[in-house]
């Protein structure tokens, strides 16, 4: 699309004329801070809402989640390993960050299959991957441990926090606390889970739906296509970002991982327990979780007073109605998850929002 | 001749003298390594600047150049952007015991050839070597000298003031960054380390008194420097995304990481405010030099937002840019 074409397009949202209010739903973190980052988001007219949806795999997962990590590099003096964006998560006691100042060995990666270098490289040490994320980093994370089993490495081990997206969106629908006409459903995710993963969205909810990228373009013809859909009643899916998302997404990625992991239910932050929405190692596999590995007891969970973490999660309010937000919860001194995350609903408002001249 | 740095090469005794002598001496030049508690130096009666900077990086060795032409450029940019031209340097090395001995050689080198580059001599040093593991192969600290010729006026910037960048956005950090994080598609990213005072002095020479603010966009980067420069001013910045310099590696690796460049370091690029009149014939001045080939205005001085950096996107959406808290951690998917 050129400068032009991209520009109509823009006048065209910035000037539309809504009849009555609309709520669009992005389910996807990246989707949350790109539409703040391209400058779309400033273009919405005003009867227009973008809901904050769970797609931030750092803020859905649990304080529990972390301080068992913490427990058991505690007790059990293994190296932790991890995503970037986990460092400054509070726990309910700590965050990695705070135990690496004090000498708990935690490296950084950017690949499941880095943390399993590590361990190759390291025989004398156990190596415990933090495993968090969605549909998008799952596939790599199966084919470590397949590699970890092959390699029959006794000292790696993934600490399983992993989640899957489509049930989260069916527990809000079911929830029905939040009013959503549309949703802009997450693109790399659905490369994998194909447009088959979403449908349901559509049939059994009656929702319309738009898949689509994250430039500039996509997120201006995506929510364009989305509320013409919501305008005209149609409950359809349409596909924006075809050239990598198909029907049936990555069989193969798919494969990967029903050979390695099998659905259970999950805890999500602020959203509570969703049936089948994460996934636990399947029998041949349970060798590298580490939660059978180093058999910890964390103390109880604490969740921050004051914190609408779980409330903005659910689509229910946006950071601007936290007391804590900008004051108490700022991102350098982050209460709840969501000020952490490149991702999160929070960090993108602090960041990006608009103050009125 | 050892392949690898002992304790010994820091005792004082023959070891170390044998290293500062025939390794030291030998790359940088005899008279970088005076014997000598101070190096001697007669600037006459101009102004001085002075600076010093401690250069460490993980890898030590990145595409378009290492911490030796880090260690030189860096601390020569520190007193181009005052306004100095630069003369003479220290250089400080502290080694890690066990440290290859080629390893230096090649950062030696690097120093050498990036100081004669940049017209500077090293006039003094010092060498320390510590145990395995207290640092982290081989840190080096430069100060740098350089005679005031050519002073920013202290003029008070203005709505309509222009905002000049000389190149590239973001490739020092970025690839660095790709590096460390082994990316396999790095192809074309390369570090923009390099000496900025023959460009500055240009800029000065041909437009006395026109440049009102400089500095050299290291750590935080260009969001960074105008921060520093916007906060609690009276009146706002804007930066014009359509007109950002920005190689196409640096951006695909951008949106790899989620990562803004904006907040990417750079080792070769000055931000210039300049007032509106100048600006236009700045630009092709820049152009000229072989730093300033991809030079753009990318913003200006706003009445609105008072104290706030702000950037108009490709669709004339407008998102803040904040002073950046912590360092950019890659997400997660």
């Amino acid at each position: 699309m050129d400068k032009k074409e991209l520009q109509t397009y823009a006048d065209k949202l910035k000037n539309l004329e809504l009849e009555r209010p609309i709520r669009i739903m992005e389910v996807c973190g990246t989707h949350t801070t790109q539409f703040f980052y391209t400058g779309v988001k400033d273009l919405f007219p005003e009867k227009l809402s973008l809901i904050d949806g769970p797609g931030c795999p750092v803020c859905v997962t649990p304080n529990r989640y972390l301080d068992r990590a913490i427990e058991i590099a505690r007790t059990h003096e293994v190296w932790l390993v991890t995503f970037g964006d986990m460092m400054r998560v509070p726990s309910s006691y700590s965050s990695l960050q705070k135990e690496k100042a004090v000498g708990v060995p935690i490296h950084i990666v950017y690949s499941p299959l880095d943390a399993l270098t590590l361990a190759q490289e390291n025989p004398e040490k156990q190596v415990v991957f933090l495993s968090v994320g969605f549909e998008t980093t799952i596939p790599t994370e199966a084919v470590a441990v397949k590699k970890a089993r092959q390699e029959k490495l006794k000292n790696f081990s993934i600490l399983t926090g992993n989640k899957l997206t489509p049930p989260a969106v069916r527990a809000l629908l079911d929830a029905g606390e939040v009013k959503i006409d549309g949703f802009i459903l997450p693109g790399h995710v659905s490369v994998i889970t194909g447009i088959k993963g979403w449908r349901f969205v559509a049939d059994k909810y009656k929702k319309p739906c738009v898949i689509t990228g994250f430039e500039t373009q996509n997120l201006l013809i995506g929510t364009m296509a989305l509320i013409h859909l919501i305008q005209n009643g149609n409950p359809e899916i349409i596909n924006e970002y075809s050239q990598v998302v198909t029907e049936s997404g990555n069989e193969k990625a798919q494969e990967v991982m029903a050979e390695v992991f099998e659905s259970t239910e999950a805890k999500w932050r602020g959203i509570g327990t969703i049936p089948e929405s994460g996934l636990c190692l399947k029998e041949p596999f349970q060798e590298f979780d580490a939660n059978l590995r180093f058999p910890v007891n964390p103390p109880e969970e604490v969740e921050p007073r004051g914190c609408r973490c779980g409330e903005i999660l659910r689509g229910l309010v946006t950071p601007l109605d936290c007391p804590l937000f900008g004051k108490k919860c700022l991102p350098e001194t982050p209460v709840g998850a969501c000020m952490v995350s490149s991702e999160g609903a929070c960090a993108a408002y602090f960041r990006y929002q608009k103050v009125s001249p | 001749m050892n392949d690898r740095i002992l304790m010994g090469h820091g005792s004082g005794g023959k070891l170390m003298f044998e290293l500062i002598t025939n390794t030291i001496g030998e790359i940088l030049g005899s008279r970088s390594v005076q014997m000598d508690d101070s190096a001697i130096l007669v600037p006459g009666s101009e102004k001085i600047a002075f600076t010093t900077d401690t250069y460490t990086i993980t890898p030590l060795f990145f595409p378009g150049g290492d911490i030796g032409t880090l260690a030189v450029n860096g601390t020569v940019n520190d007193l181009a952007v005052m306004g100095a031209t630069p003369l003479y340097l220290s250089c400080g090395l502290i080694l890690e015991e066990g440290l290859e001995m080629a390893l230096l050689k090649k950062v030696l080198l690097s120093i050498k050839k990036a100081s004669d580059a940049a017209g500077v001599r090293v006039v003094t040093g010092d060498t320390k070597v510590v145990e395995k593991g207290s640092v982290d192969k081989l840190f080096v600290n430069t100060s740098g000298i350089g005679i005031l010729e050519h002073p920013v006026p202290r003029k008070k910037l203005e709505v309509g003031d222009q905002i000049i960048i000389n190149g590239t956005i973001g490739d020092h950090g970025i690839s660095v960054m790709a590096q460390r994080s082994g990316l396999s598609f790095t192809r074309g990213l390369s570090s923009d380390c390099a000496p900025l005072h023959r460009l500055i002095a240009e800029v000065m020479r041909e437009f006395p008194g026109s440049v009102k603010f400089m500095r050299d966009a290291t750590r935080g980067g260009v969001a960074s420097v105008m921060n520093e420069i916007i906060q609690k001013k009276p009146f706002g910045a804007v930066l014009y995304e359509e007109r950002f310099p920005l190689k196409n590696e640096v951006k695909g690796v951008c949106e790899i990481l989620g990562i803004d460049p904006l907040y990417a370091a750079n080792e070769g690029k000055v931000i210039m405010i300049v007032n509106k009149e100048a600006a236009a014939g700045i630009l092709p001045l820049m152009k000229k030099n072989r730093y300033g080939k991809k030079a753009a205005v990318i913003g200006e001085i706003i009445d609105q937002y008072p104290s706030m950096v702000f950037v108009e996107t490709l669709v004339k959406g407008r998102r803040m840019l904040p002073l950046l808290i912590e360092d950019q951690l890659p997400r997660i998917c």
